[in-house]
């Protein structure tokens, strides 16, 4: 009895550990604010890098904790960026009241399609997120009255954040409201994924038979995973929206959902800082790439990635640690 | 312990990237022009062309008025609108450039024109065809044309040689809605009949089901507006299924026969008619010597509209510049802009100072064999069209 009871405590301090904010967390919080002061000629690259770790923290949710492969993930951030775009068409000026409307429908669409999601395997689930991204994609293009159509929306007119802070040309506001944004989404998805909710959901990637026979009501969870995982990318829609007071149909094109892939498996799966760090990278990598040679950085972007899976990423991560070593070896004990 | 190693890694890379990442010291002199282009992507030979001759036009004009320097910076937008965007906003806020230029899709150009508004710069649309652009933004000007002005003279040209019944074929976006509808008004107006308006998806066309429609309908003639590039394709499906050979006229907007890809169209491209502003083969002083010079500077690569267009958006630049006295005050600019006429290796142009879209000639003209390569050699010139668009009747 005693036996269990000490397992179970044991079991709760293990948890309670992880859940634990490391003191690296508060260092990368800490830079990410440091970066508005130290940079503020490229406070819209800042608030790019914020809701691409915003859109990729979203897929990671669904595809590293809940492990549902997808393709289709932009179609969310799509439809975020469109309902935030065109309620500002319509009078709706208020910032957070778009981003929640945006939310609101991606949570939506998230709820109705994980039910077509959580039939078949992983092909399948491939197949079909790849297809509702693909039927959106079109019904945005057939509806030029209501999204502009191919040419993009028109007209967007975002008012201040809380009534405040106007968007500005060198897009301070911007940034602030991105990071600002994502810290809150990220306190919020960090709480879930310690949750009992987060850890049942790892316990259904690794072996969704074992789960069930263990009492966890496996679609459900997953269901709710997806429509959460909708949601977010919605939020990180409308934070494009509103940031760049444009939207076009390149919002829900393929590529989003490729890229955003790309940016989880740089920074790392199922892991909640792969996301964000893979956004700093896959964007910094860009940005500098593209100004040296604007033709040819693609090329350069796919030799990184070959040799980042190459040389694998614990072993990069041994090599600093491997240096510190050596520097903190040959320091007097 | 995981988290740690892997953050410290994140971040000392993120924080060496971004001190790579600051501006460089800046040089106070020289005008500088933002071209923002696709130079990567499916439209890559737009911003390469676009790229090219606008360099090339600073290579032999090394100053302008009163000896300022024109500096050109290009960056790529892969042809994504956000990017554009926030290009253009970097652009004009962090570098401090005199003029927007380039824009090689109509969502680019619509993305970048409220930045031209608010920071009160010029923008000149050096690719980009939907007639729509130049009233995004008072400091809009075009360099190209609208398909308006191209497709309207089609129509007008189809009508007034009896082309008979004709279907139309366009990609289905902006430009190609433009175009179908300026073909049909004026081709209708004209006395001719339109059998069936067929639009294809822009994206991943496949023209085959299209043209078995076109076929069934039996007409005399297929219009085609696709954008530059994908003109080879329907060239070939078009070939393939031998709809040359049972009495269909296979014509359209000069965007079918682009001089960039025209050669490896191959003898199926021979006789095929179009409607455009230029042709590397337009024969004038000018546009030999342009030709030349851009085909020395890029290794024998021909020039296609797109990079007239931005040879002359460097031509506007430098005349604005000679009118202001240097001035780069994006109103003076474009004030300046408005009306200059001059003579571009297409030919005349102006710009319309009502519109600020360009008044040019439109020639017909038909793609033959000459020293074993395939040219668009003019044969009709519909002088000084309006863009029908945007000018009030």
């Amino acid at each position: 009895m005693s036996d269990a009871a000490a397992t179970a405590a044991r079991a709760a301090a293990q948890l309670d550990r992880l859940s634990r904010w490391h003191p690296a967390e508060y260092v990368f919080w800490a830079l990410a604010a440091a970066s508005l002061l130290v940079f503020p000629s490229r406070y819209l690259l800042i608030s790019d890098i914020a809701l691409t770790g915003l859109f990729a923290l979203s897929l990671d949710l669904v595809l590293g904790y809940a492990g549902i492969l997808t393709l289709g993930h932009g179609a969310f951030f799509g439809l975020g960026a469109y309902v935030a775009g065109i309620a500002a068409t319509h009078g709706l000026r208020d910032p957070l009241l778009g981003m929640a409307l945006a939310c609101a429908a991606a949570a939506l669409l998230g709820a109705a399609t994980s039910l077509l999601v959580l039939r078949g395997s992983d092909l399948t689930r491939l197949m079909v997120t790849l297809g509702v991204a693909a039927v959106l994609l079109e019904v945005a293009n057939r509806l030029p009255a209501l999204t502009g159509g191919a040419d993009g929306l028109q007209g967007m007119d975002v008012g201040p954040v809380l009534g405040l802070l106007p968007f500005d040309l060198a897009g301070r506001t911007a940034a602030v409201y991105s990071l600002a944004t994502l810290f809150a989404v990220f306190l919020i998805v960090r709480r879930i994924v310690h949750s009992p909710f987060g850890w049942s959901l790892r316990a259904v990637r690794a072996n969704p038979l074992r789960a069930a026979s263990i009492g966890i009501a496996v679609d459900a969870r997953l269901s709710v995973a997806y429509t959460i995982g909708a949601a977010i990318a919605g939020i990180a829609g409308a934070l494009l929206a509103q940031t760049t007071q444009f939207v076009s149909l390149d919002g829900l094109a393929f590529h989003r959902s490729a890229d955003v892939l790309l940016v989880l498996v740089i920074g790392g799966v199922g892991w909640l800082y792969g996301g964000l760090i893979g956004a700093v990278l896959f964007k910094l990598m860009q940005d500098q790439l593209a100004t040296i040679t604007p033709q040819y950085w693609e090329f350069w972007i796919g030799l990184v990635l070959v040799a980042l899976v190459l040389i694998g990423r614990e072993r990069l991560a041994a090599w600093p640690r491997a240096l510190w070593r050596r520097v903190a070896g040959r320091q007097p004990a | 312990m995981q988290l740690n190693r892997r953050g410290l890694l994140g971040l000392s890379a993120s924080a060496a990237a971004f001190a790579i990442g600051t501006p460089r010291g800046r040089a106070a002199d020289p005008v500088k022009v933002g071209l923002i282009l696709p130079m990567t992507g499916p439209f890559q030979s737009t911003g390469r062309q676009v790229d090219a001759a606008a360099r090339l036009y600073v290579q032999q004009n090394p100053a302008a008025t009163q000896g300022r320097p024109v500096e050109i910076i290009t960056r790529d937008d892969a042809g994504v609108p956000d990017t554009t965007r926030r290009l253009a906003q970097e652009f004009v806020v962090n570098e401090k450039v005199s003029v927007l230029a380039g824009f090689g899709l109509t969502p680019l150009a619509l993305a970048a024109a409220p930045i031209a508004t608010r920071a009160k710069v010029p923008l000149i649309v050096t690719s980009a065809a939907t007639a729509s652009i130049t009233q995004a933004s008072p400091f809009v000007v075009r360099a190209s044309s609208t398909i308006a002005q191209t497709a309207s003279i089609a129509g007008d040209w189809a009508a007034r040689n009896k082309m008979g019944k004709v279907v139309t074929l366009v990609s289905d976006y902006g430009p190609g809605i433009d175009g179908e509808a300026w073909f049909n008004k004026r081709y209708t107006a004209g006395g001719g009949t339109i059998a069936a308006s067929l639009r294809v998806p822009l994206q991943n066309p496949d023209f085959a089901p299209f043209l078995q429609k076109a076929r069934d309908e039996s007409p005399d003639g297929l219009f085609v507006f696709v954008p530059s590039g994908m003109g080879a394709a329907v060239m070939r499906q078009f070939t393939e299924r031998g709809m040359g050979q049972s009495g269909i006229k296979l014509f359209g907007t000069g965007d079918l026969t682009d001089d960039d890809i025209l050669n490896g169209m191959g003898d199926p491209a021979l006789g095929i008619i179009t409607s455009h502003f230029y042709s590397a083969a337009h024969d004038s002083a000018v546009n030999h010597a342009f030709v030349d010079a851009f085909g020395k500077a890029n290794g024998g690569l021909r020039p296609n509209f797109m990079a007239v267009g931005g040879y002359d958006a460097m031509g506007m630049i430098y005349r604005a510049l000679e009118k202001t006295g240097g001035n780069t005050d994006g109103e003076a600019m474009v004030d300046a802009i408005r009306g200059l006429s001059f003579e571009s290796p297409r030919g005349p142009i102006a710009v319309d100072p009502a519109t600020r879209e360009l008044t040019q000639n439109v020639y017909m003209r038909k793609v033959e064999k000459r020293d074993g390569q395939l040219w668009n050699i003019e044969f009709e010139t519909f002088p000084a069209v309006k863009d029908p668009a945007n000018t009030k009747a």
